[in-house]
């Protein structure tokens, strides 16, 4: 081995790169080494090429790993035992502590079990292994010429045989059907989609909103009194009628993700009224759609001292003291707002569903 | 603060530096506290031993001792009466009192955020300034103004009593989108926040939902019964207890967090190991 | 030993009798490795990958990839008769009711993590030292493309649980495909299965998930190792280190050896950390609810760009034809992964444009002798970093306690000003480190010690380089921009190709045009004389001393 890289150090580098300029002419160029190459720099011998003893610490230390990782495999089998996480009555729910220690056990064990077999491997390479420095040749990926144009030739000789160029009409109709045939594979698809139901523009247009739907409290539906609400007040609401749709099926959750609304009371006062918009709140009583108007995170972090409405996921800020206008934020535009009333007995009620889509922009809006 | 000893007024003006800019630094409580103290609290040391105060609900001695301890360290910003003070520019010194009732008054200043250091967008949570009795009566006081919502019973906040998967609910629904998940807090616009709710009592997170501090709406008993709000505490006391089954919580702030770790730990530690395996072993 | 090899030998025998193995063997089986640790960062990722498949095909026997609602009655008490999806409870079950259940959920999220970890900094080793070049185009693009399927495998696997994050990207995912013109809509509507969330989107991104992504990393990561093996592995030049040869350990057994062991310490290391931190704590987050969100609601870091451009954007929604295009989404989730996969899988192509360049490159680069690539590189990064920041700024406003308005308009603007300032500071500085490797050439070593002449003039002695050191800083191409050539030829017709090639002389300028060359033979001889002479003088006036 030896013998062949004093042979591959023979070879400057300044010579290599000569005969590879003239094939190419490059802007970057290698010229003569303004120093010659000293060749390859060998490291000294490590301490265990030459001490006896060094080498044979170090064969204790990998045997050592490799002995403490068999340990604690087995380990690990007995704290899989050992930790049991099932509680004794099934009633009871598990102990988040016992599974912490099962955790922590069985990963500890099997973690630096597997860590000191890498370890134990790789010193044994480190410090034992006699393997030299070798130094292999790199030839040039580029086929020979003669073997490039007698592949090129037998290409066109197929190529010929086919008669490819000549008959037209088989080639042009094989092509015409290979065009098509992804097609079917694009059709097949349209199914993900459901077959029935509004179009997914109408689905966008309207929610379960309706005239005189009374508004409620969210996970308990508890209808709002107007007057029970305080300055100040944040209700994160829902139409009265989501709690009749069906826990199974997607349309409870799709419908989760459309009617949110917030209830927010302010001094009627603080309220600037957009234009129409003069009996959508009741004493200053206002309601908007929780989803975002930038791409449809539920907001509803509301700040009572500065009416803003911040969206987590991309900080939005909405004024709901001013019609929902975006004030910071990628969103562009403001949240829709839901017309409110109060029934008879004086509760909440929607005046009508949304008068624009909730959500993100879409391209048919 | 490398040299003590140099200039005692140098030094003042660094703590009102301090104070004015940076009030979360650990030693900024501090100093609010000395400053409270000598301000206020050794004031009212003067003017009426503690011992005197009965602990009778609202009784006249306590609204007496109160209105006292309100005027020292209270009224130079919410007034003399607690009515609030208005700056000639229209900022608000001091918002009105008249009609927030004894839980605002027990939320702010029994977690430390009453007195302020100097106006500010928002209070900090930090050492409490009065003694117990000290709270009851200027709550006391405040109440005597005008009605409001008042300081809630002890077995209403009673977290054991609570349904905690209820709680949770609840709490996902209407809380964690400012104080996340498990009540570790978050930013708001702004600057402002929504604080920790870690190591706050039971009966300071039902006063802050029913009477909106800073920057946190209203969540009165009618949207939001009692019941459910002991379901929130159930909830919250539940996951500050609960242990993190997988290890460090990190925070149980979420995938930066996580991202970080992974490229810290994770990366930094194979590509030691990296450049280790790729070292021979020591040389002769 | 001879047991092992007669053993060996038996295998071999049959194998060679039926598809002439020992003949590829043989070519083979000491096939050189070059050692540096820069070149493991690939192997830390195959590695992790390998973790990440062999933990995720436990939790699939357990984890149910449907939508089905349900009310929890499982072991985790404190969210007992909520609500919930049967991925979620399943999830919870893993949890709560499987020991080592945790531990594998945990090691196949941290090792996600730590895999796309691997692969950028793999991608970023290969950027910087040219690694990319002829003849390693085909690799680049394959990493380029297992990135891409690294970050897809990644977000579909984060949205699998169905809890109250994963949930909330996937709406964000919606919203970015309403975006898109003419077509989002009815996208969305497919994706969903009629509106959104539906109940099928986990169903769907499950088999994608376990199947077809991994399976694609599968292949072209053979792909990637065929071709590398092929190629032979690149190295860094010197003293007897070359273009035409490589220089290293044996494939057997010390690479065997060496790369074997790290796979257990890659194994090892993932293990540990999901030992002890958690991860990912999903009976904290809660089911997915589309009315709910949490504060700090990020995506996992390597989606952290793409969520850090959403965020950053300014609200911009013109009006075509009557027809909304918000670019304020458009840009930041659909265009931007496009205007930086694109540019980056093409970069190879472009640079070798630039230079001229089309010969065989297996030396690598040293990052500082060539400033541009290297300023565009560390761009990228201050680009990248910033919307990474811009992903977490209300998780960093928590920890900085700084506004997070602020940190968005910072970024906002740093985008802009910071990414090109970093380019121009990052070429100065290599220009400069150049410029240093040329001294040390010419005048050798600074020793530190300062000698004053006779005359009172101070100056420091050099000690020269020892012909190893020396010969490692030489070895490099002199970098010469392209010249144009004349416009017209000797009889004055005009060349037809002058204007093409004058735009590639200025790109080529871009390049090279102000690189420190190293010294020439003459030069770096003037340069010893003068030492010399220095040195000589130096001699007399300590002999003179004494």
């Amino acid at each position: 081995m030896s013998a062949k890289s004093e042979d591959m150090n023979g070879h400057s580098s300044s010579e290599i790169v000569a005969s590879d300029r003239e094939s190419t002419p490059a802007s970057t160029s290698h010229e003569a080494d303004p120093i010659a190459d000293p060749g390859l720099h060998h490291p000294p011998p490590r301490l265990t090429d030459v001490d006896p003893k060094a080498e044979r610490r170090a064969e204790r230390q990998v045997a050592g790993m490799f002995s403490l990782a068999s340990i604690l495999l087995v380990l690990s089998i007995v704290a899989y035992i050992v930790f049991e996480i099932a509680p004794d009555d099934p009633d009871d729910g598990v102990s988040v502590g016992d599974v912490q220690i099962s955790n922590f056990t069985l990963g500890i064990t099997l973690g630096l079990a597997t860590l000191l077999i890498g370890l134990g491997a790789v010193q044994w390479a480190r410090a034992l292994m006699k393997s030299p420095e070798l130094v292999h040749e790199r030839h040039e990926l580029r086929s020979d010429d003669n073997i490039r144009e007698a592949a090129l030739a037998d290409f066109e000789t197929g190529t010929e045989e086919t008669g490819f160029g000549r008959r037209k009409m088989i080639r042009n109709s094989l092509l015409g059907s290979l065009a098509l045939l992804p097609l079917p594979a694009v059709v097949l698809l349209r199914d993900l989609g459901p077959a029935n139901g509004p179009s997914p523009v109408d689905a966008k247009e309207t929610t379960i909103w309706s005239e005189g739907v009374r508004v409620v409290t969210d996970v308990t539906f508890q209808p709002i009194r107007a007057a029970d609400l305080e300055l100040g007040q944040l209700v994160n609401a829902m139409p009265e009628t989501f709690e009749d749709l069906p826990d199974h099926g997607p349309e409870r959750i799709n419908a989760r993700a459309k009617v949110p609304v917030m209830v927010i009371r302010m001094a009627p006062e603080e309220l600037h009224v957009a234009e129409g918009r003069e009996n959508w709140h009741v004493d200053g009583i206002v309601a908007y759609s929780k989803i975002c108007t930038h791409v449809g995170c539920p907001i509803s972090l509301y700040e009572r001292t500065t009416h803003h409405m911040l969206c987590p996921c991309h900080q939005s800020t909405f004024d709901l003291a001013d019609a929902g206008k975006v004030i910071f934020g990628p969103a562009t535009r403001s949240l829709p707002q839901l017309p409110l009333a109060v029934d008879g007995e004086g509760y909440l009620i929607a005046q009508s569903d949304f008068h624009e889509p909730v959500g993100p922009t879409y391209w048919e809006r | 603060m490398k040299s003590p000893s140099s200039r005692p007024a140098g030094r003042r003006s660094r703590l009102s530096r301090a104070l004015s800019s940076r009030r979360r630094h650990p030693l900024a409580a501090i100093a609010v506290l000395v400053a409270v103290l000598f301000t206020c609290g050794g004031a009212y040391a003067a003017l009426a031993p503690s011992a005197s105060v009965s602990t009778d609900a609202a009784s006249s001695t306590q609204i007496d001792d109160g209105k006292k301890l309100f005027a020292v360290g209270c009224a130079s910003c919410h007034g003399l009466g607690g009515e609030g003070i208005v700056k000639e520019d229209g900022t608000v010194l001091g918002p009105s009192l008249i009609g927030v009732g004894a839980a605002a008054v027990d939320f702010q200043v029994g977690t430390g955020r009453m007195p302020m250091a100097a106006p500010n967008a928002q209070a900090e949570r930090k050492p409490v300034a009065y003694n117990d009795e000290q709270i009851a009566a200027l709550s006391a006081y405040v109440a005597s103004l005008a009605p409001g919502p008042d300081v809630p019973d002890e077995e209403d906040v009673d977290p054991s009593a609570g349904d905690v998967a209820r709680g949770g609910e609840l709490f996902r629904a209407n809380c964690a989108q400012c104080h996340n998940t498990t009540g570790q807090g978050g930013a708001l616009s702004m600057g402002q926040y929504a604080p920790s709710l870690t190591g706050v009592s039971p009966k300071h997170i039902y006063e802050a939902m029913i009477t909106g501090p800073q920057a946190m709406p209203v969540f009165n008993d009618e949207t939001i019964p009692a019941q459910d709000k002991q379901d929130i505490i159930a909830f919250l006391k539940s996951v500050e207890e609960e242990p993190n089954p997988g290890g460090l919580g990190i925070g149980r702030a979420g995938p930066v967090a996580e991202g970080l770790w992974a490229w810290l730990i994770g990366i930094g530690v194979l590509i030691g190991m990296a450049t280790w395996i790729v070292t021979r072993s020591s040389k002769s | 030993m001879s047991a092992i090899v007669n053993g060996a030998g038996k295998v071999v025998d049959f194998v060679d009798e039926r598809i002439t193995a020992s003949n590829w063997l043989k070519r083979n089986i000491r096939k050189v490795f070059p050692d540096h640790w820069s070149f493991l960062l690939g192997e830390i990722a195959l590695f992790s990958f390998i973790l990440i498949l062999l933990s995720g095909v436990f939790l699939t026997l357990w984890f149910k990839p449907s939508m089905a609602h349900i009310v929890y009655d499982g072991a985790y008490t404190p969210l007992r008769g909520t609500g919930m999806s049967e991925a979620y409870a399943s999830t919870l079950e893993l949890s709560f009711e499987v020991r080592g259940g945790l531990l594998m959920r945990q090691v196949h999220h941290w090792g996600a993590l730590v895999f796309l970890a691997a692969m950028s900094a793999h991608m970023l080793r290969v950027f910087f030292t040219g690694a990319f070049r002829k003849p390693r185009e085909m690799n680049w693009l394959v990493g380029v493309t297992l990135l891409f399927l690294g970050v897809a495998t990644g977000f579909t696997g984060y949205s699998l649980p169905d809890d109250l994050l994963s949930g909330t990207g996937l709406r964000i995912i919606e919203g970015g495909m309403l975006a898109i013109p003419v077509v989002g809509t009815y996208l969305s509507w497919l994706l969903f299965g009629g509106e959104y969330p539906g109940d099928d989107i986990v169903s769907r991104l499950y088999p994608l998930h376990i199947l077809l992504f991994p399976g694609l990393i599968i292949l072209l990561v053979t792909v990637h190792l065929m071709l590398l093996w092929y190629q032979k592995h690149t190295h860094w030049g010197g003293s007897g280190k070359t273009n035409k040869n490589v220089v290293g350990a044996p494939f057997w057994p010390v690479y065997v050896f060496k790369a074997g062991g790290f796979q257990f310490i890659v194994f090892g290391v993932i293990i540990l950390m999901a030992a002890t931190i958690q991860i990912n704590p999903v009976w904290f987050w809660g089911p997915y609810d589309p009315a709910v969100v949490s504060a700090g609601t990020q995506p996992d870091w390597y989606v952290g760009f793409l969520d850090g451009a959403l965020r950053v954007m300014p609200p911009w929604e013109p009006e075509i034809f009557g027809y909304p295009l918000t670019l304020s989404v458009l840009i930041p989730a659909i265009i931007l992964p496009g205007l930086i996969l694109t540019p980056l899988a093409l970069y190879p192509w472009i640079e070798q444009y630039a230079t001229g360049d089309r010969r065989e490159h297996h030396v690598l680069d040293r990052p500082r002798n060539q400033p541009v690539r290297t300023g565009i590189g560390v761009a990228f990064i201050t680009f990248y970093l910033q919307l990474w920041i811009a992903g977490g700024n209300d998780f960093f406003a928590t920890v900085l306690d700084i506004p997070v308005n602020w940190i968005t308009r910072f970024i906002q603007f740093g985008l802009i000003v910071l990414t090109p300032l970093s380019f121009w500071v990052t070429k100065r500085i290599c220009i400069g480190l150049q410029r240093r490797d040329r001294d040390t050439l010419l005048h050798g070593r600074e020793t530190g010690v300062i000698m004053v002449s006779p005359s009172g003039e101070f100056s420091e002695l050099h000690e020269p380089l020892d012909p190893h050191s020396a010969y490692d800083l030489a070895f490099r191409e002199r970098q010469l921009p392209i010249d144009p050539g004349p416009a017209t030829d000797a009889n004055g017709v005009p060349n037809p190709s002058y204007k093409a090639n004058r735009r590639r002389a200025r790109l080529s300028r871009f390049y090279f045009g102000d690189v420190v060359q190293k010294p020439t033979a003459e030069e770096l001889e003037a340069a010893q004389h003068h030492e010399l002479e220095r040195g000589d003088r130096q001699q007399e006036l300590t002999s003179g001393q004494q």
